[in-house]
Order: structure tokens, then C-alpha cells, then sequence
């Protein structure tokens, strides 16, 4: 009990030890998770600012502000940090560090110290794809398709290192995830009473250990392929560049269910609480997550339908393609079935959680199409699968991330924000996030390619809408932080559980001390027994929560 | 876990998170082998692109395969098989709290692993010699099929790869042998001991498919 006495004093893990070193060299999963946010806030910063200078770029059909070559560094430099140092660790890094331990009910991670490794090997991937902006610079678009890539001068050795480097930080995490959840949930805590976001993140860990390392060895042989020519991926020597596309889609499309499973399991923690009734569907929400993570490994071929594909193939990933809506479909409808005869609240966190239900299902939907061969060679290459991806990696992850984020809040700092603010700007992301993006699928349909620096004078009108639409996103981001940071310096002191949850993590004071739970808990139930007259806390010995 | 001998064998601390050493020991063996999971997909990257190659090119692969030495493969494959037995033998040795022993079958390891670089060394010199190079710097005038320098770019980059293997293990072999020394393993404890031999049999193993896929071509 003495730890409960020093917690109730104000000892908790932000105030723990004092001193940078004391954050630089901790081993504590609730600080990495910290650091790893402001490292992946920063990153989204400086990838949002080259979407707003490529947004402001397409303002009018010929230059505006930049030539040709430096719009393809910037859209190169986007894609590159949105997908490999923002978008792939967002969730699992942050909020996944901060909550999955606690969530289990243990101390730590199972290895805290290969965590910590972890970071640094994030940090360093980070800086090397990122020194590469202040000398030559790369062009080749995220995905480095060969020859191209090979050929074209310019820096790509070391942004591919950085993309090879920040891989392994994934597939460490995603290890350390898998056995902190086998061998560290608390007494009681059996598998049929996980928190779904801890079954999202199980599925997530799986794909970061079975895909990452491909796209490791395949970027190892693209380096090799610029230093010593091995002609692997080089049509020259006999080598195959459409191999180069087969390895790198079969990491990179289960990299966007790394990127979208996480987000799913925010959203089912969200949703329930705000609709204070159990969690409609747990077992199906629970299984949809490897559904998805199985499918996701045999899909890879859908980028690939123009690219010489034998039509058998093209016709078999098409088909399973499709299947991925089914246990994606199954999750919708139990969030939807959740909220069914439910007493709503609408604080910011369910508002992102709306918002993602809004955008992804667009997002999902039109990756239906996508899928179907015949509307795929129409749409191939153009704007309108600009617009598909942003709506599930933007709509969908981002959204839930700052669902996940204004949700976890006053657990994480101890603090609460001002909910007005956080509406004004949740409604100027949403609605800028449509008027950004929306306009791209019509672009796409008439013909528009991506990746060019102009465009036809006819595409002139929808392309400025979606530049205006990208400041007010902008605008609504930096009111986000504007709000947070003074939340942080002088927001109200939170309440241990400000939202009645259920789950584990709020079972402790906010912020958590140093071992996260005074006395390690003993569960008795599964976390979703909200009722109409209050909730069961599922822990021995809590008494029940007031309606 | 307090007895008198604590001086003479230090007592490992069980890390704060976990209930006992029998957990942490379960987890950090679990680890190890996702951990091995994820380095046979990392090669499996580089056995796909052999296979594909092969299917393409299959008189170039048994055109190419001449020119590596294949007694000089087969030895390498004694040694290194003789070494994962020196390995398991010093793991024993430390299960049962025989320093010395252990540390003379990891120093035994460490010798044939040093022993199969030697071997793979005067193979490399060989090929540089004779022009076998990878990709565009191929320039051996024997071998005249046209596509041959991809052979040797796939033969380059698999046992480079499995070489860089071999050197990590020796370090962290060496490693043990310095924990060792310093008297952190006991009957209780020899948790690191033990998964860097998983790491090492697995070393072992990829190049037992190596060794028949490059140097066995018919």
C-alpha cells in the first residue's frame, strides 16, 4: 500500500525522476510511449507542411510556387514520411506503448529495454530518410519503383536506408507487443476478456513481424542494385523490374492494415464508452482483426493489374480483394450495432470516432471499386486513388488517432482540454478533410493522373477547391495543438476516470504512477458491462460506476 | 532464491514487470523465436528471387554453378554442422553450471565459425580473380551466357547476407564468453546463453539450404 500512498502524494511516471536523461535513457513504456508521439507529431508536421506546399503548387494549372523536379521530391517526400515514419508507427508506437501494458493490467512491456532500442532505431531511420532532403533529394514517389529508381540521380540510397532502418523499429515493437501479451496480463484476465484494442494490436504485431521483414530485404537489394548493379529488379542484365513491385507490395499493402487495424481498435473503445452500453459483437470484432491481417498477405497483387499481371492472377487477387470488406463490413456494423438504443455522448473523442466511421466507410467503399478490374484500369494512376487512400490512411487512422488522443488525454498528462475547442476543431478537420479530398475522386473519374506537377485547364476549379480545403485542415490542426499545449500548461486537473470507462487503464490514477497500478489488479469480467443504471468495473473489489 | 553461495554465483534479478524467472525466461525464449520467424522471412525474400531466377533460367543456373567450388562448400557445411554441436554442447554446460566447459565449447564455436569465414574467404578472392562478380561488373569470359551475372549477384547477396550472420553470432558468442567469465550464469540462470544458440543453430540451418541451392545445381 505504500505505493498508493506516494501516488496519492502526486508521484506518478511524468514526475517519477526529473532531467532530460532521465527521458532520454528511461525504460518506462508509458514515457517511450510519449517520446514516440512527439517524434511522430513532428514528422507529421513536416509532411503536412510539403501536402500544403503540393496542394498550393496544384493552385493553378501551371507553376506556382516550385518547378517540376522539386514537386516530385515533395511528393516524394510526403508519401515517404506520411507512410514509413508517420502513418505505420502513429498508433501502435504512441498510444500502443502508452495503453497496452496498462490495458494488461502489468508494469511494463516485455522487454522495456529492446523498447527503448526500439525508439532510437525509429529516431535514426527517421534522420537518415530526412538528411536526404539537404542534399540532392529523392524523386521516385514512396514506393520506388524500378528502373526508375535505380536510374534517377539524386539520394535514394539514403532515404532507403531510413525506410529500412525505421522498418526494424517496426518489427521489434510489433515482437515485444506479441509476447507482452501472451506472458503479461494480469490474473483473471483471460483472452475472451481483452480489450479489443489489445486483440487490434495482436493482429497488427503479426503483420509488422511477417511483412516488415520482406520489405527490409527488399530494400537492402534496391541499395545494393544502386551500389554495386546487381540487376535483381534491372531488365538490363535479365533481372525483373516487376519483382521489385511484387516484394514491395507484399510488404506495403498489409502495411496499410498495420496502418488501419490500430485505428479499429481505438474506435471499439471509444464508441462503447460514449454509448454506455456493452460492446455489440466482441468475439467479431476480435476475430475480423486476423481475418483481415490473413487476408492481407494474399491481396498484394491489386496494385499491380496494369503492371503485366497474367489475367488468371489480376482476376484471383480481384476477388480476394473483395473478401477484405467482409470482416471490415462485420466491424462497421458492430460499432453501428453498438450505438444502436444507445445513450450517446458527444464529446470529442465519439466525434472523431463518427468522423472515422464517415471517412473510411467512403474510404473502404471506394476500395471496392478499385478492386474491380475493369473500373481499375480507368481509375489506375489518377487522382481518384489519391483520394481512396487519403480517405482510409487520413480518414481512417488519423481520425482514430485523435480519437485515441483526446480520449487518453487526461489519463496521459492528467489534464482535460477545453471540449468547445476541441469541436470547433474537429468540425474545420472534418469538413476540411472532405473539401480536400472528395474533389479528387471526381478529378480522378475524369481522368486526372497523380503524380504531375500541371494539369489540364479544365481539372482548374476542383483543384482549387481542394487547395482551400487543405488549409482548413491546416487551420484545423494547428488550433488542435493551439488548445492541447494550453491544456497541458494550464488545463483542469483530470479525474482518475473522467469518462466512466472500463477498461484497466482507467482503473489507475491519472497520470499513472510509475508501475501503473498501485496493487496489481485481479480481473473478474470482460470491460464492456455498461448498463442503463451505471458499469461493472471488471476488477475484484471495485465498486460499480454511477450511470 | 537467498543461500549462502550468492557471492560466488550472482543471482540474476528477475526484471520488475514479470512474476518469476520462470515467466521471463518463457518470454524471452518466446522472443526469440518470432524473432527467428522474422529472419527467415527476411531470407525468404532472397530464396524467392533465387527461385524465380531459376525457373526463367535454369540452364544458366547449371551453366553458373560450375564455378563455385563445391568441396570447398561441403567442408564449410561440416564445419559450421560441427559447430551448432559445440554450441548445444556449451548451452548443456551452462545449464548444469559447468563454466569452464561452456566456455570452452563457445571459444570452440567461435573457432569454426572464424574457420568457416576463412573457407569463404579464399572462395570470394577466387571469384574476384576470376571476374565472377555480381551484376554489371561481371566480367569472367568463360561463363558466356548472357544473363550468368545474375547467378552471381543472387550468390553474393544470400551468402553475404548469411555471412554478416555469421560475424553478428560471433560477437555475440564472445559476449557470452565474457558473461561468462564474469561468473552472470548459473543452474539458475543461462537464459542468454541459451538463445543465442537458438540464433546460432539457425545461422547453421540457412546455410544448410544455401549450400544444395547454389553449389548442387543440376
Amino acid at each position: 500500500m505504500s505505493n498508493a500512498t506516494t501516488a496519492a502524494h502526486g508521484d506518478n511516471y511524468l514526475n517519477h525522476e526529473k532531467g532530460l536523461w532521465s527521458w532520454l535513457s528511461t525504460v518506462d513504456h508509458k514515457r517511450i510511449g510519449l517520446m514516440y508521439m512527439a517524434t511522430v507529431l513532428t514528422y507529421f508536421l513536416i509532411g503536412g507542411i510539403f501536402a500544403l506546399l503540393i496542394r498550393l503548387e496544384l493552385l493553378h494549372p501551371t507553376q506556382t510556387i516550385m518547378d517540376a523536379n522539386t514537386y516530385n521530391r515533395m511528393f516524394t517526400y510526403h508519401g515517404a514520411i506520411m507512410v514509413f515514419l508517420v502513418v505505420v508507427p502513429a498508433i501502435p508506437t504512441t498510444l500502443g506503448n502508452f495503453l497496452l501494458p496498462m490495458m494488461l493490467g502489468a508494469k511494463d512491456v516485455a522487454f522495456p529495454k529492446l523498447n527503448l532500442a526500439s525508439y532510437y532505431v525509429y529516431l535514426a531511420g527517421g534522420l537518415f530518410a530526412t538528411a536526404s532532403l539537404f542534399l540532392r533529394g529523392a524523386d521516385t514517389g514512396w514506393t520506388f519503383y524500378t528502373p526508375y529508381s535505380i536510374r534517377t540521380s539524386g539520394t535514394v540510397i539514403l532515404v532507403l536506408t531510413g525506410a529500412f532502418i525505421a522498418g526494424f523499429s517496426s518489427i521489434l515493437t510489433g515482437l515485444n507487443f506479441i509476447i507482452t501479451i501472451h506472458k503479461l496480463r494480469a490474473p483473471g484476465l483471460t483472452w475472451s476478456r481483452l480489450p479489443l484494442f489489445v486483440w487490434a494490436t495482436y493482429a497488427t504485431s503479426i503483420i509488422q513481424i511477417l511483412a516488415t521483414p520482406v520489405l527490409a530485404i527488399t530494400l537492402a537489394l534496391l541499395v545494393m542494385e544502386r551500389v554495386l548493379r546487381i540487376g535483381i529488379f534491372d531488365p538490363a542484365i535479365g533481372g525483373d523490374p516487376v519483382l521489385f513491385q511484387h516484394f514491395f507490395w507484399f510488404y506495403s499493402h498489409p502495411a496499410v492494415y498495420i496502418m488501419i487495424l490500430p485505428a479499429f481498435g481505438v474506435v471499439s473503445e471509444v464508441i462503447p464508452v460514449f454509448s454506455r452500453k456493452p460492446i455489440f459483437g466482441y468475439k467479431a470484432i476480435a476475430y475480423s482483426s486476423f481475418a483481415i491481417a490473413l487476408i492481407a498477405f494474399i491481396v498484394w497483387g491489386h496494385h499491380m493489374f496494369v503492371s503485366g499481371e497474367s489475367e488468371f492472377a489480376a482476376f484471383l487477387f480481384s476477388l480476394i480483394t473483395m473478401f477484405v470488406a467482409v470482416p471490415t463490413g462485420v466491424k462497421v456494423f458492430s460499432w453501428v450495432g453498438t450505438m444502436y438504443g444507445g445513450s450517446i455522448r458527444f464529446n470529442a473523442p465519439m466525434l472523431y470516432a463518427f468522423g472515422f466511421l464517415e471517412l473510411f466507410t467512403v474510404g473502404g467503399l471506394t476500395g471496392v471499386f478499385l478492386a474491380t478490374l475493369a473500373v481499375n484500369v480507368h481509375l489506375t494512376e489518377t487522382y481518384f486513388v489519391v483520394a481512396h487512400f487519403h480517405y482510409v490512411m487520413v480518414g481512417g487512422t488519423l481520425m482514430a488517432l485523435l480519437a485515441g488522443m483526446h480520449f487518453w488525454f487526461p489519463k496521459m498528462f492528467g489534464k482535460m482540454y477545453s471540449e468547445s475547442c476541441a469541436r470547433v476543431a474537429w468540425f474545420l478537420i472534418l469538413v476540411g478533410f472532405n473539401v480536400t479530398f472528395f474533389p479528387q475522386f471526381i478529378l480522378g473519374a475524369q481522368g486526372m493522373p497523380r503524380r504531375y506537377w500541371s494539369y489540364l485547364p479544365e481539372f482548374t476549379l476542383l483543384n482549387q477547391i481542394s487547395t482551400v480545403g487543405s488549409w482548413l485542415i491546416a487551420a484545423g490542426f494547428l488550433f488542435t495543438a493551439f488548445y492541447l499545449i494550453k491544456a497541458l500548461i494550464s488545463g483542469e486537473k483530470a479525474p482518475s476516470n473522467p469518462w466512466n470507462a472500463l477498461t484497466l487503464d482507467w482503473q489507475t490514477p491519472s497520470p499513472p504512477p510509475h508501475d501503473n497500478f498501485p496493487v496489481t489488479p485481479i480481473v473478474t469480467d470482460w470491460p464492456y458491462e455498461y448498463r442503463p443504471d451505471g458499469a461493472i468495473v471488471p476488477i475484484q473489489g471495485a465498486a460499480p460506476l454511477p450511470a | 532464491m537467498s543461500s549462502t553461495h550468492e557471492s560466488a554465483y550472482p543471482v540474476h534479478h528477475v526484471g520488475h514487470h514479470f512474476n518469476n524467472a520462470s515467466d521471463e525466461f518463457e518470454a524471452a525464449k518466446q522472443g526469440m523465436w518470432v524473432f527467428l520467424v522474422t529472419e527467415i522471412l527476411m531470407f525468404g525474400g532472397l530464396f524467392v528471387a533465387y527461385g524465380i531466377f531459376r525457373g526463367m533460367y535454369p540452364e544458366m543456373y547449371v551453366e553458373a554453378h560450375h564455378a563455385l567450388q563445391m568441396k570447398m562448400g561441403a567442408l564449410n557445411t561440416i564445419v559450421l554442422i560441427t559447430s551448432s554441436l559445440t554450441m548445444a554442447l556449451a548451452v548443456s554446460a551452462t545449464q548444469r553450471g559447468k563454466k569452464q566447459r561452456a566456455i570452452g565449447m563457445m571459444a570452440a564455436t567461435i573457432f569454426l565459425a572464424c574457420c568457416f569465414l576463412v573457407v569463404k574467404y579464399f572462395e570470394y578472392s577466387h571469384k574476384f580473380h576470376e571476374g565472377l562478380l555480381p551484376g554489371a561488373f561481371y566480367s569472367n569470359t568463360e561463363i558466356t551466357n548472357p544473363k550468368a551475372p545474375l547467378f552471381f549477384s543472387l550468390y553474393f547477396m544470400m551468402t553475404g547476407l548469411h555471412g554478416i550472420h555469421v560475424l553478428i553470432g560471433i560477437g555475440l558468442i564472445s559476449w557470452m564468453i565474457l558473461r561468462s567469465l564474469r561468473n552472470e550464469f548459473s543452474e539458475n540462470f543461462y537464459t542468454p546463453v541459451e538463445l543465442v544458440g537458438f540464433y546460432w543453430h539457425f545461422v547453421d540451418i540457412v546455410w544448410i539450404y544455401l549450400f544444395p541451392l547454389l553449389y548442387l545445381v543440376s
